[in-house]
């Protein structure tokens, strides 16, 4: 128990992190990709056109992955700056810093392509519903917690102000989820969870599961990538950072 | 307990003070959070008077038509317990279809008429090739078929 311990908080220093860090990134970059051509190769060309929305329908491959883990993302960025708080550790403050950017990508493109797929099924960019509205406050959510790290000049209290905020937000997250069972909206309800047997012909599903599984990993790689960055730039005074710069 | 402890257990309460105040919130708020009416509420006077509002529903099979002009339609929003008669003049979303879900805005005339100004299409969450939805429906039609011949009499 002792030894594992001791394992588990030597990557809690931004030293050791660093080069594990960068030994995992080309993993994951490299799974994202295969999924990412293997899950778009079955959307785009294997899946069968459906029968009521005929070819509009695959933006689904693109849509519901990115508000999948628009979601997600969000919870992990909070998960990791409670345990900022709760440790007082510094790596999980950068770990949070480094997913905000992606979790608002992923917000950007599940709206983006919501607009895209609604005025072809709908008849409309944009309604005022709850699913699309909650995920609207999902994205200034994100912009918010970065703004307000960006803001502070003290990293410390920025850090810790910009957890509590991402913490507070995690309420709006199940809110999201549940919009379209709760509330009468446009849209429709989920087609895949976790209770009842998926909504949807098995290639659609499995191309959809690939191009999430697929944003996961270009998700990890990318956060990977950033903590990077941004543990060489708060420890640019320690000696072994200046190595790794090359200065 | 130790400090670590003490500031974890902080967060958890909070976090949990935070999700009872959001619920609370959220069950105030309900009913000005729906996107749509159904066709009961509207019978039953719960819809804002003299306002727009979005009603939504079934087109009930059966009930659409198109006037000369080819623009102005009627059908008959249903919800399987009440029925609102809508008229529409402009074009009609691809996915609009009788026995299909749509959400129309406007406002209610005096005869009890739903005039919108606006119609959206609701598509449902099921995904499948046309083979098999087809096929989905012969078994459904078949199924009532059997069920209907197998009517014991007496």
């Amino acid at each position: 128990m002792s030894e594992s311990r001791a394992t588990w908080t030597k990557y809690s220093s931004p030293q050791a992190f660093y080069p594990l860090a960068g030994k995992l990134i080309p993993w994951f970059a490299g799974l994202a990709m295969i999924c990412l051509a293997a899950g778009l190769y079955i959307g785009f060309l294997v899946a069968p056109t459906d029968f009521q929305q005929g070819d509009s329908y695959r933006i689904i491959f693109v849509h519901v992955p990115a508000a999948w883990m628009s979601m997600f993302l969000y919870v992990v960025m909070a998960g990791w700056a409670a345990v900022g708080l709760g440790l007082k550790a510094r790596p999980s403050f950068m770990m949070a810093q480094a997913i905000a950017p992606t979790g608002a990508l992923f917000t950007f493109l599940a709206l983006f392509t919501g607009a895209f797929w609604g005025k072809p099924t709908w008849g409309a960019w944009w309604v005022w519903d709850a699913r699309l509205t909650s995920e609207l406050i999902l994205l200034f959510q994100y912009a918010g917690v970065m703004l307000l790290h960006a803001s502070i000049d003290d990293l410390r209290r920025a850090d810790r102000a910009s957890a509590v905020l991402a913490l507070v937000g995690v309420v709006n997250v199940p809110i999201i989820y549940f919009s379209v069972r709760w509330w009468n909206t446009l849209h429709q309800g989920a087609s895949v969870s976790m209770t009842a047997a998926p909504k949807m012909a098995a290639t659609m599903l499995s191309a959809m599961g690939i191009m999430a599984l697929g944003f996961w990993m270009y998700s990890a790689a990318v956060a990977l990538m950033r903590v990077r960055c941004i543990i060489l730039e708060r420890e640019r005074q320690a000696s072994w950072a200046q190595i790794e710069r090359g200065a | 307990m130790t400090p670590r402890q003490k500031r974890f257990s902080m967060i958890g309460l909070g976090l949990a003070a935070l999700g009872i105040a959001a619920a609370l919130v959220l069950n105030a708020f309900n009913s000005n959070l729906v996107f749509f009416f159904t066709p009961t509420q509207v019978a039953n006077g719960e819809v804002p008077k003299g306002q727009s509002f979005r009603i939504g529903g079934m087109v009930e099979a059966g009930t659409l038509t198109r006037e000369n002009d080819g623009l102005t339609v009627h059908f008959v929003m249903s919800d399987t317990v009440k029925r609102v008669p809508v008229t529409y003049k402009g074009i009609l979303p691809d996915l609009f279809k009788e026995g299909k879900g749509a959400v129309a805005q406007g406002r209610l005339s005096s005869e009890g008429t739903f005039v919108a100004s606006e119609v959206l299409a609701k598509h449902d969450e099921n995904y499948m090739p046309p083979e098999a939805a087809e096929a989905m429906a012969k078994a459904k039609a078949a199924g009532k078929q059997s069920s209907d011949t197998l009517v014991v009499t007496p």
